[in-house]
């Protein structure tokens, strides 16, 4: 028989116009940071959006958004709270300052469970913050959420963008839409990532600054969106993102 | 509630088999819920009642309740989850998401929290039965 949560997801899902799971496959590159200030920067602009921490073994974006307190709704199902202007959804509210030490099959059971029973209702985009790695998070949300597309971060190291490569080359094999790559933590001019990306077919959306200030802005959303991190993410979220 | 969205998946589910396997009404659905996932039966079945639609009009809902069997990873140890001794805050987060008892249940016999669970985590369908 069927697991009748999956069944769910669809449904969950249809009142989204735009699904990005904010990915990279190598961990250390500023993924959370980047799906926060994204998150954040579409709700300034006036969007409906939800962002979804789906890294359960270390969620961090509530660090960034400096979210405490909260707890998500219970009303036939549960309803995200509101943060910086956002819904926000993670493991935190259920785990607190306990560590999660969940196993690819546990991942999997979590993220089912809070994909199915959680209600965003009509959003103009869902920004999913994935784990680090390509193993069950990716592939569970390659199969579970059929219209999502794929923004993924690197930095400018070859190590980086080695573990990044395998990614995009994983995307396109299933034909998963890639909105594009961002080379996060730049310091100095080079065009490896740009090239290596373009040479694949794959737009590539910008850099954003290694930022001194970065530290100190995080849980202080003003602060961060003032970075010149923020700044640039800005940007790079007005050429890129449209409903 | 949680459960209206378990009944919910339930309802969407049994649908879907009965318009794959052309089943004009249904006839019973035997459900299997986990003790982890402290389910209400009673809201449940209120649920399941309420978002029926007319093909489940003569549906008769089996629900059979399955202890909660964990096993240490590390030393072997068998034990049957129960909520007593855990807080109010944690027995609630363990019934949105089982997994989380990883992050407050730990194994009796040697401490650790790398366990598994063997059986009774969440609710799944045992079988649907109809007309057609």
């Amino acid at each position: 028989m069927p697991d009748p949560r999956i069944g769910l997801i669809d449904r969950r899902m249809k009142g989204i116009n735009n699904i990005i799971a904010v990915s990279s496959g190598k961990g250390g590159v500023g993924k959370s940071l980047i799906a926060s200030t994204i998150a954040l920067t579409l709700a300034r602009e006036g969007h409906r959006v939800g962002l979804f921490d789906l890294d359960f073994t270390s969620p961090s974006t509530h660090v960034i958004l400096g979210a405490k307190d909260l707890q998500p709704e219970e009303r036939k199902g549960i309803i995200p709270p509101q943060v910086q202007g956002f819904k926000y959804m993670s493991i935190v509210y259920y785990s607190g300052d306990y560590a999660s030490p969940l196993r690819g099959a546990d991942i999997s059971n979590a993220l089912i469970e809070l994909l199915a029973i959680t209600r965003w209702n009509n959003l103009d985009f869902l920004i999913i913050d994935m784990p680090p790695g390509i193993s069950d998070a990716t592939l569970d949300i390659v199969r579970l959420i059929k219209r999502v597309k794929f923004l993924i971060v690197t930095t400018p190291s070859q190590l980086a963008f080695e573990t990044v490569r395998k990614l995009i080359n994983l995307l396109n094999e299933l034909k998963i839409p890639i909105i594009g790559v961002i080379e996060n933590m730049k310091m100095k001019e080079s065009s490896f990532v740009s090239q290596q990306v373009e040479g694949r077919g794959i737009a590539f959306l910008g850099e954003t600054p290694f930022d001194n200030e970065l530290e100190e802005a995080i849980g202080n959303v003003n602060k961060l969106l003032e970075t010149g991190f923020g700044k640039k993410l800005a940007e790079i979220v007005a050429n890129n993102m449209k409903t | 509630m949680h459960e209206w969205a378990l009944a919910e998946a339930v309802i969407s589910t049994v649908s879907q088999i009965a318009g794959k396997e052309r089943l004009k009404e249904v006839t019973e659905v035997r459900i299997k819920v986990g003790e982890l996932q402290q389910v209400e039966l009673d809201i449940l079945k209120f649920a399941l009642s309420q978002l029926e639609t007319p093909k489940f009009r003569n549906a008769k809902f089996n629900i059979e309740t399955v202890s909660a069997e964990l096993k240490c990873r590390v030393c072997g140890y068998k034990w049957i989850f129960g909520k007593e001794g855990l807080n109010k805050d944690v027995a609630e987060a363990i019934h949105f998401v089982p997994e989380i008892a990883h992050a407050y249940v730990k194994c009796p016999e040697c401490g650790s929290p790398d366990f598994e669970i063997l059986q009774g985590r969440g609710i799944w369908l045992e079988s649907v039965k109809g007309v057609k």
